[in-house]
């Protein structure tokens, strides 16, 4: 068949190639609050891996010469450090540094964990139905019933004088036990998307050409389905580092002197009424880490779904 | 009907046929007591069984529906035969079973509910019923292409339509990367679709609903099967780009010596494109024959019903449109009747006390199935 380029073909082809992925991104750039969101994110990605360069104090280092001098804690802007210090004469800002490091890894690891095991369990249980969904759900709904809290502690006590209790200062363990109780959402989640995309017709247009079960799910279903598993994790981000700053509050997971922000607050709330930017400071960093990641997270699940804008 | 006509289809339904002579002789120079020399008989001897058989031979197909209701018969003691580079048309009211034939074909009927109970499908030689859910996998695709009635949804909104026509030909033919995409690009343009090279990395949405059905016919043709199964190809797409569609699938058709399965209730569609056709009705075939018999010789007041409601041009404005009075029979019951009966204005007692089976007209390849047109004891004229 003699094939003629107009002009208008020409233009077609000249536009770039305008994917989901494009559209949904121009979408995001127009929303201002998941744009602040973001570049708080990236800032706290930036402070945790190269903060700790670039400040001249150590999160364990006491600075010696202010504790002779003053017998106390420096406030805010004295001495050169800009945050001040704990009442170790530890500086404020290095260590809310290393909490924002410890923060950002629990968010990669944990969320790591639940695509891990969320994700296959629930393509499993979603594409074959039936006994393997039964099984694969009654797991989950186990796993979502038995309380969390105690299953991180039993995990944490068990392990305690293993390697695997010792790892990363002993944060491996805690980063392991978040993410084994918080995959649960994404394995339901990507079950329900699952089920209603394997009638769709392209997923028997699939079939009619041969493409085999494994490869349908991987490369028909999942990039089908990986908006919403997006939008989840990035939501899921701010309950993990929720999660590791309470164990560190009732004193479960970094060994001490790291300074996980969970820590932070429990030696601020303890000096509140005299050292108020003890408590102040990481409470502002944890908040606003929070924040960030939920704007940004409403932001990604506007910009990918846009039917659900304004409802919710 | 004229002579030159029918001649000129028998050379278009059967292009294999006619290379035939060339090929039944073994030189006489090659020795069966050589290697190359027994290769090349084989190679003669499944020539000569490959244009012996029909490409399809479907008998007594029957696929049923289990649901909380009871059985429904969708497809009832279908039987048929298809050609090497022949086109039949299955025509027939919504529901008739026209659809699930098809899928019965490639086995893709979805199990459960659906369940292919009884019948023998034999492609190319090949029994379908007996092969293994793997090497059924291997025949989809690369030896039987299938194309669906709504280009709107049968393309993955999420992958380039560059992939999805690469990806039978990596499949089926082992293409690298490279090569498949190569592929897809001379296919694309073969489809018709300009500046094919530049249109690879885009997605569905970019393209009309004409250019996605042409993408859609690419990808069914990309390991050049025997078989093409188009399901109501046009039937989602306006009356201007249906014609293109079906020439596409014509000329292609004609250009690879693909046969087609064309299922439409679309009579002027069969008319134009088949060979033979079908006419199906309540999950059986109701009437068989060459396009033209068929069309100047209805024997089935079913199928003058059909044609009877297609609306003319040189009718009178405002005149009603003729229907099929009724609705097609639950296909839950079984029945010891004509299944056509109770619509039809010409049934006697037996039409609804016996069941007719397929039976001659006036020639061997025009079957129907009625008491009222069975030649001497039938009384309708």
């Amino acid at each position: 068949m003699a094939v003629e380029s107009t002009t208008i073909d020409r233009k077609i082809a000249e536009r770039p190639p305008a994917s989901l992925w494009r559209d949904a991104l121009e979408r995001l750039l127009k929303n201002r609050l998941a744009i602040l969101g973001g570049i708080i994110v990236i800032l706290f990605v930036l402070l945790a891996i190269f903060g700790p360069f670039i400040t001249p104090y150590g999160y364990a280092e006491t600075d010696t010469d202010l504790i002779r001098q003053t017998r106390g804690p420096a406030n805010p802007g004295e001495s050169g450090h800009l945050l001040g210090t704990d009442i170790l004469g530890r500086d404020l800002l290095s260590r809310i540094m290393d909490g924002a490091r410890i923060s950002m890894t629990v968010a990669l690891v944990v969320q790591a964990t639940v695509l891990l095991i969320g994700v296959p369990i629930g393509a499993l249980a979603g594409w074959f139905g039936g006994r393997v969904d039964n099984l694969l759900m009654r797991l989950t709904d186990i796993t979502y019933a038995f309380p969390d809290l105690l299953f991180i502690i039993l995990l944490t006590v068990v392990f305690k004088d293993t390697w695997f209790g010792g790892a990363v200062d002993g944060l491996l363990l805690v980063f392991v036990a978040i993410g084994i109780v918080s995959w649960v959402g994404v394995a339901r989640l990507v079950r329900g998307q699952m089920l209603s995309l394997k009638e769709t017709e392209y997923v028997e247009a699939a079939r009619a050409i041969g493409v085999p079960d494994r490869k349908i799910v991987t490369r028909h279903l999942l990039p089908n389905a990986i908006g919403p598993i997006i939008v989840a994790v990035t939501l899921g981000i701010p309950g993990a580092i929720l999660a590791e700053a309470l164990l560190a509050f009732i004193g479960i997971g970094a060994n001490v002197p790291r300074a996980s922000w969970g820590t932070l607050i429990t030696e601020g709330q303890i000096w509140m009424s005299s050292e108020p930017h003890l408590l102040i400071f990481p409470a502002i960093a944890i908040a606003l880490a929070l924040l960030s990641f939920t704007f940004l997270g409403d932001g990604l699940r506007d910009a990918l779904d846009p039917k659900l804008k304004g409802k919710q | 009907m004229t002579a030159t006509d029918d001649d000129r289809r028998v050379e278009a339904g059967s292009p294999a046929v006619a290379e035939l002579p060339d090929a039944q002789k073994l030189p006489e120079a090659v020795s069966l007591e050589t290697e190359e020399g027994r290769r090349l008989a084989s190679q003669l001897a499944d020539e000569k069984a490959r244009h012996a058989r029909k490409l399809l031979e479907v008998r007594d197909l029957s696929t049923r529906f289990y649901t909380k209701d009871g059985e429904v018969r969708a497809v009832d003691r279908v039987s048929f035969e298809l050609d090497y580079g022949e086109t039949l048309g299955l025509v027939g009211e919504s529901g008739c079973g026209k659809s699930v034939t098809a899928l019965s074909l490639t086995r893709l009927v979805p199990d459960p509910p659906g369940k292919i109970v009884s019948g023998e499908i034999l492609f190319d030689g090949v029994d379908v019923m007996k092969l293994s859910n793997e090497e059924m996998r291997l025949l989809r695709g690369k030896r039987i292409g299938f194309i669906f009635q709504d280009p709107m949804t049968s393309l993955n909104p999420t992958l380039s339509i560059g992939f999805q026509i690469a990806e039978s030909a990596r499949l089926h033919l082992g293409l690298s990367n490279r090569a498949a995409n190569d592929r897809a690009v001379e296919l694309l343009s073969k489809v018709g679709i300009p500046r094919a090279r530049d249109r690879m990395g885009d997605y569905p949405h970019q393209f009309s609903g004409g250019m996605r059905q042409r993408v859609m016919i690419a990808i069914a043709l990309a390991c050049d099967p025997m078989l093409l199964l188009a399901d109501e190809p046009t039937t989602a797409l306006d009356v201007t780009i249906q014609a293109q569609i079906l020439e596409l699938i014509r000329s292609l058709s004609e250009e690879f010596g693909t046969a087609v399965i064309l299922i439409t209730h679309d009579l002027g569609i069969a008319a134009g494109m088949c060979h033979r056709v079908n006419v199906m009705y309540a999950g059986q075939i109701v009437e068989t024959g060459v396009t033209d018999d068929l069309f100047d010789n209805p024997q089935m007041p079913y199928a003058w019903g059909l044609l009877d409601s297609l609306p003319r041009l040189d009718e009178q404005r405002g005149a009603k449109l003729r229907t099929i009075e009724g609705m097609p029979p639950d296909l839950l019951s079984r029945v010891e009747e004509c299944r056509f009966s109770p619509r039809c204005p010409y049934s006697r007692d037996i039409c609804h006390a016996e069941e007719p089976e397929l039976s001659e007209r006036d020639s061997p390849e025009h079957l129907a199935r009625c008491f009222g047109t069975e030649p001497g004891r039938g009384w309708i004229q």
